[in-house]
């Protein structure tokens, strides 16, 4: 049960910031809300309910690390756009190895 | 440009895109907890910043990129990959906006709770849109390449 109103809370979130951003132009105005909290308003609410604030809080220093992890990806994202012969899905799915080796690496020096 | 909305937008999604990107956000969120759940808040808190929908989100900028220019008779190639590119742009801009959202919740949560998580949206909606003006006001001979 609680698996299954997280999924319901999470897509209905993610689904309103994404409806969002296909309605808001210029593009790059739009892509803010690519990066909105949407996963994390959900995921942070559940944990405080559940968890307690202390849970909630480390979750939020990590998520600090996973957002700078966010700001690499999607400037590798936008330079293999504009500079390769590559598809969306191709530099998305290429670049996420980025995301895991920036944040965990982050994290391992940061926190340990 | 001024920031505008375009609703005829939402016309040019299939209902199963829509449905593909619940789905998506519904597992991501179910995903960042079992993470937390088997590896701690440490390593779960990471995930909060994944690009899970990202990769579907930006397939669909540009497939509908370039069906737009391919009713016109353009060949949409080129359009679609800049649509893609800009809309990284935009995210790696909100991504500073999602870092201020998380300082604000790692520091006000043990004492505001709910009231922290309003408050953290709201910063990131402000830092976002504030690093976002910024980045459009650079100027032109750091916009090459």
């Amino acid at each position: 049960m609680e698996y299954f109103t997280r999924f319901m809370i999470g897509g209905l979130i993610v689904s309103s910031f994404t409806m969002l951003g296909d309605v808001l132009r210029p593009k790059s105005f739009a892509g803010l809300f690519s990066a909105a909290p949407s996963v994390a308003l959900a995921t942070l609410s559940l944990a405080l309910l559940k968890e307690g604030d202390g849970y909630a809080a480390i979750e939020a220093r990590s998520m600090v690390i996973g957002s700078i992890a966010l700001f690499l990806y999607a400037l590798i994202v936008c330079q293999t756009m504009m500079r390769f012969r590559c598809s969306a899905l191709g530099a998305t799915i290429l670049s996420l190895p980025l995301w895991f080796a920036a944040a965990f690496a982050t994290k391992f020096i940061l926190l340990g | 440009m001024i920031v505008h909305t375009k609703w005829s937008a939402l016309s040019q999604s299939h209902w199963y895109e829509y449905a593909i990107r619940f789905v998506l956000g519904g597992l991501a969120t179910v995903f960042t907890g079992a993470i937390a759940h088997s590896w701690g808040p440490a390593v779960g808190g990471l995930f909060l910043a994944f690009p899970a929908i990202f990769c579907a989100s930006a397939t669909l900028i540009e497939k509908h990129e370039r069906e737009r220019k391919q009713k016109i008779g353009v060949n949409g190639q080129r359009r679609s990959k800049e649509a893609v590119a800009l809309d990284a742009a935009g995210t790696a801009i909100g991504s500073i906006g999602l870092a201020a959202f998380a300082l604000v919740v790692w520091h006000l949560i043990p004492d505001y709770g709910f009231g922290a998580i309003a408050v953290a949206a709201l910063a990131w909606l402000v830092i976002s849109i504030a690093m976002w003006r910024i980045w459009r006001a650079r100027p032109k001979v750091w916009r090459s390449g």
